[in-house]
């Protein structure tokens, strides 16, 4: 109505409201990135000060009491985890980073394509599904538990984060580096190992990093493949503890003890990823600027 | 093919001495790691289609719309853990929706660069906590104030709606959706983020440039961004339908389907977290597998609808702004 009203009252009257309506919905913006960091800060004020009231030196080197003591450590599950994401770097590695190149180097086909697109489908994967394919896969044929069955699970997992940063980090190699490389007669396979991925290495390390700090932190797929393990594994045959899993166990346990451990895993947990994290972030920021 | 390969290497070989073996053998080995992908998603669905055999063939689709679970009297209906993973989902977008636009709009119109690089790693560093951090704050932290105040205070004021009927019991499905909300802001808003900025300067400079405030031409980014927010909703949703372990403290675990949000339920995941390593008969577990293979069935589908969308919203973006 008011803006049919051709007087100039009126149309400064409704020039105000669009601009009341324009700084409203920036001030909400505003407030909804505000609210989007409080659950943030809730989540590291409670792991920080739950967990360092919990945390001595026994929790690193100490194995777990059975219930109803109290004391002991999680030493066994801090090496489990190292075991477990170390199996599944063992075998994630050369798939992620040989497909990786094949994609950047060679996979400008219908074929690269295809595997393009199934590395993503395979990134959004549920964790928990690809434990159940590791227990069919192995804990069956096997016919128990196994740190194997866990380092696959976590595998499957961290090949697709290798393999597209890998791929992207290779594409961001100029084009003249292969061809001066070609040029000087260094054979293909030559140019791409000692060229290509050698500029290239800070970023896929940057890869294998992120990967290795989403492994880190998964319980899921480790539920029912490593399964838990209250004393030091001997094998990787066997059953093997690991980090996540104890959180989960002694979270939703009914002793005060052991939930405070629970933090106390969790803010180990933290400590490990943000530090991989923010390594990642100084590492890209450090390449970013030289180009 | 391969043979052309093969004799476009011998006449190398001729020609140079052998060093284009090298080429050959590293292109193939190359590929080699590229098709285990491959091989790796048909091993997959493989391996839980033939592990769920027993299960398939005893119930067949009813399988899918059976609400009973009862591993006694070997009954299995996955459709309370199928509703629990939808309405859990559904719940953490909406309520993720405003919140992440809100963000994106924040981080790509308002924020001064200095400070948009430590608040998009700040909104990245969420989406690094592992889930099962998630679950013991939602456990212990979450719970507990929805039980003594989010609940009591929404079945006072919209209690008249079913949705939010019922005792407080603090776990259950609301508690599910706004942990997995939580959760998902990360990837949608940070979507969102490049969707927008994807949007080319030109548009947004004519909108201003014709009198528009810069909420309206903000408005008209969004609207050129649509389809790229919608693939970032979708891909969120992806990441809702298959999470574990916050999901499985919070929620209750009962396959039960009821109107009421306060009460508990159970999801897809959470049922495989819980009862995968107690399913003591072959049709329990096959069941239990099949669960799985219908949890995988709908990510990939949403999934790559998701990378669809965002590809070719981002390509169009892309090939605007070179224009």
């Amino acid at each position: 109505m008011v803006m049919q009203r051709a007087d100039n009252s009126g149309s400064s009257l409704r020039f105000y409201w669009r601009k009341a309506v324009s700084v409203t919905m920036y001030v909400l913006s505003g407030l909804s990135a505000l609210v989007a960091i409080i659950p943030l800060v809730l989540i590291f004020y409670y792991t920080l000060s739950l967990g360092l009231s919990a945390i001595n030196v026994d929790f690193f080197t100490q194995l777990p009491k059975p219930v109803g003591e109290s004391g002991g450590g999680l030493a066994n599950a801090i090496v489990g985890t190292l075991v477990l994401v170390g199996l599944g770097s063992c075998i994630s590695l050369p798939v992620g980073i040989m497909a990786g190149i094949y994609l950047s180097e060679f996979g400008n086909n219908a074929f690269g394509m295809a595997v393009r697109f199934l590395t993503d489908v395979l990134n959004g994967v549920p964790s928990i599904v690809t434990g159940v394919v590791a227990y069919t896969m192995i804990v069956i044929p096997m016919g128990h538990f196994s740190a194997y069955a866990g380092g696959v699970a976590l595998a499957i997992l961290m090949i697709p984060t290798i393999t597209r940063t890998t791929e992207e980090m290779l594409k961001i190699v100029p084009q003249s580096y292969r061809e001066a490389a070609l040029a000087l007669g260094i054979s293909h396979w030559k140019t791409s190992l000692r060229i290509v991925v050698r500029t290239a290495l800070g970023g896929v390390i940057t890869g294998i990093m992120l990967a290795v700090a989403r492994a880190a932190g998964e319980t899921a797929p480790l539920l029912f493949t490593a399964l838990n393990n209250r004393f030091w594994h001997t094998s990787l045959d066997q059953p093997i503890a690991s980090l996540t899993v104890f959180i989960y166990n002694y979270g939703v346990s009914p002793f005060d003890d052991w939930i405070a451990q629970a933090w106390a895993g969790a803010l180990v947990l933290m400590l490990m990823i943000l530090v991989l994290s923010v390594a990642v972030r100084v590492a890209t920021r450090s390449r970013f600027e030289e180009r | 093919m391969l043979s052309h390969v093969i004799n476009e290497s011998q006449l190398a070989k001729a020609s140079t001495g052998g060093r284009n073996v090298g080429d050959l053998v590293f292109k193939n080995l190359a590929m080699f790691f590229a098709a285990m992908i491959l091989v790796l998603i048909i091993v997959m669905v493989v391996e839980m289609w033939n592990s769920s055999a027993l299960s398939r063939e005893k119930f067949g689709l009813s399988f899918l719309t059976q609400s009973i679970w009862d591993p006694v009297q070997e009954e299995y209906g996955a459709l309370p853990f199928i509703y629990g993973t939808l309405v859990s989902s559904a719940l953490a977008l909406i309520i993720a929706l405003p919140l992440s636009l809100g963000i994106a709009i924040f981080l790509s119109e308002i924020t001064p660069p200095w400070l948009e690089r430590p608040l998009s790693f700040f909104v990245e560093l969420l989406a690094g906590i592992p889930s099962i951090v998630y679950g013991i704050w939602g456990f212990f932290v979450l719970v507990p104030w929805i039980r003594s105040d989010a609940e009591p205070l929404l079945s006072s004021s919209l209690g008249f709606i079913p949705l939010f009927r019922g005792a407080p019991y603090g776990i259950g499905m609301l508690a599910a959706g706004m942990i997995l909300s939580i959760m998902v802001l990360p990837i949608v808003s940070s979507i969102s983020r490049d969707v927008l900025k994807a949007v080319p300067r030109a548009q947004k400079e004519a909108a201003l440039a014709l009198g528009s405030t810069r909420w309206e031409a903000t408005k008209i980014a969004l609207s050129y961004s649509r389809s790229g927010i919608i693939g970032a909703l979708i891909l969120g949703l992806g990441r809702a339908l298959g999470e574990t372990m916050a999901v499985t403290m919070v929620i209750g675990n009962r396959p039960t389907i009821s109107a009421s949000l306060f009460e508990p339920g159970y999801t897809m995941a959470s049922v495989l977290a819980n009862e995968f390593t107690e399913a003591t008969t072959q049709t329990y577990l096959s069941a239990l597998i099949e669960i799985a293979l219908v949890l995988f069935v709908i990510t990939i589908i949403v999934n790559s609808f998701a990378r669809l969308l965002v590809w070719s919203v981002t390509k169009h973006g892309d090939a605007a702004s070179r224009q």
